[in-house]
């Protein structure tokens, strides 16, 4: 690991200043950077500690949503009984993620911000364009069975990794931030991601320095809400497709049908056009299966990774069905 | 180098530390508390599980400037020869280990999985999240405790002494 100098920071404006200097980066949790930097993918000379700021509570807003801190960690998200019963996609879909062990250090702001696990972006000795931009991109040609289907690039195919990302996407959450300058911002998190383009090592829309204070969720959706993961294990691995699925129906039509998928892209991947088809439709297979053609519409695989295309159409139809006749 | 005072098995140690210093090594090299057991070293095998304010963690992949102040409980801290955790103890009596090299961690996450489920989370395998303190069934403790490997594959006998812990718990 590289040397760094250390701060603890004392407030979220000094925090957001201070890491907006060269070379610097917050710490909260540390799984994922800490990680990294013992690999040396991540060498930031000067580490800002955020772990003891106020941001870790769970509140009610105004307009009947939640208000989650940034340093709520991830296992008391999970387990915070209005999430349990109010959107328990979002408790699902944590759950499903890493260890107990790393749910109880990891952060809301960290889990967001984590880096996609693609083997060459971890390999110091290989191009990655993401790790080294213009490198190159050694998972195009190469092992590239967890990679991206949808939204990538010929610069990088790179997946997001993270479960909570897509809850937070399916529930339409709002991230709010501060940025170095003093201003505190909000914006949906559909505009935190970006896709990979020429420019795969800029992963996010937030400035030099900007905190992520907290997420604010809507007011809880109409309907049943369900996260399912397909992976390589039972437990403690990535997605390899993954879908979070809210739909509301009356026995006979869908009022409402709203999903997200993990592991197929660089961020978490909603399709609009396929909710909007579901609409009115009776709550049934053919329409479940119609729904995951139109979303993976434009999807291409690069040769290992070809099988998450029918993966994720069936998951997708496997998801929308449950969530439809849960009892739950 | 960076100083600071950590609390560890109810004992406070004033340090200088590289800043660098993982919790793990702290433990480890300077404090020669040998128990916590390095093995990936990224937060992947839990052997380096130990208790912080209670709650289990990676030791391995937090720095150990950052925890001034906190309550640090390791596999020494929980029991000693002569007087075992009842966790301890349910491991020996049910041989939970062959080599041993991941049970200080494997004894630690079970303790912190226990408060957990005393606390009525849930778990990724429990049917309904909304629903309050979960059963612990063996479904239950396996997924809970994925976060720790055993490569002597002892999961069936850790599972046991696991299972036979949370009922004197109750």
């Amino acid at each position: 690991m590289k040397a760094f100098t250390y701060e603890r920071a004392s407030d979220c404006a000094a925090a957001a200043k201070s890491a907006a200097q060269p070379g610097a980066k917050f710490i909260a949790g540390g799984t994922n950077l800490l990680d990294l930097m013992k690999l040396e993918i991540e060498q930031p000379t000067h580490l800002v500690d955020v772990s003891r700021l106020p941001l870790t509570r769970i509140e009610d807003t105004s307009d009947g949503g939640l208000r989650i801190g940034a340093l709520v960690p991830n296992s008391d998200l999970a387990a915070d009984q209005r999430v349990r019963v109010q959107y328990p996609v979002l408790s699902q879909a944590l759950l499903a993620g890493a260890s107990g062990q790393l749910r109880n250090k990891a952060s809301t702001g960290g889990n967001l911000l984590q880096r996609t696990r693609c083997y060459y972006f971890y390999d110091t000795d290989k191009p990655c364009n993401k790790r080294k931009p213009g490198s190159g991109c050694s998972a195009m040609e190469g092992f590239n069975r967890i990679h991206a289907v949808l939204g990538a690039s010929d610069q990088c195919i790179a997946v997001n990794p993270s479960d909570m990302a897509v809850a937070l996407t399916v529930l339409d959450a709002q991230i709010e931030t501060i940025q170095a300058s003093g201003p505190a911002r909000r914006f949906p998190i559909s505009e935190l991601y970006r896709l990979p383009g020429d420019t795969p090592h800029i992963e996010t829309a937030l400035e030099p320095g900007e905190l992520i204070t907290g997420v604010v969720l809507p007011p809880p959706p109409q309907g049943k809400q369900l996260y399912r993961k397909v992976r390589d294990r039972a437990s403690y691995a990535f997605a390899l497709v993954s879908v979070a699925a809210i739909v509301n129906q009356d026995g006979s039509k869908i009022q409402e049908a709203r999903f997200a998928f993990g592991g197929l892209a660089h961020k978490p991947w909603r399709a609009a056009d396929a909710e909007r088809a579901l609409l009115g439709r009776s709550p049934d297979d053919i329409a479940f299966i119609e729904a995951g053609e139109l979303a993976l519409q434009g999807a291409k695989g690069h040769g290992a990774n070809d099988f998450k295309i029918p993966l994720a159409k069936r998951t997708l139809a496997r998801t929308l069905k449950d969530v439809s006749w849960s009892q739950i | 180098m960076y100083s600071v005072t950590l609390k560890v098995n109810q004992t406070s140690h004033s340090l200088d530390l590289d800043e660098r210093t993982s919790l793990l090594d702290v433990l480890r090299e300077h404090l020669k508390l040998t128990g916590s057991k390095k093995g990936c070293d990224h937060g992947q095998c839990g052997a380096c599980t130990v208790l912080v304010n209670g709650r289990r963690i990676n030791a391995c992949l937090t720095l150990a400037v950052m925890h001034e102040g906190d309550e640090i409980t390791t596999i020494e801290g929980l029991g000693s020869p002569e007087n075992l955790h009842r966790m301890q103890a349910a491991f020996m009596e049910h041989d939970g280990f062959q080599c041993g090299y991941c049970t200080p961690g494997q004894i630690c996450s079970a303790v912190g999985m226990l408060s957990e489920a005393a606390k009525g989370w849930p778990s990724h395998v429990t049917e309904n999240v909304a629903t309050r303190s979960p059963p612990l069934t063996d479904a239950e403790i396996r997924e809970r405790m994925s976060g720790n490997l055993c490569r002597c594959a002892a999961y069936p006998n850790i599972v046991a002494a696991i299972r036979d812990a949370a009922k004197q718990s109750i």
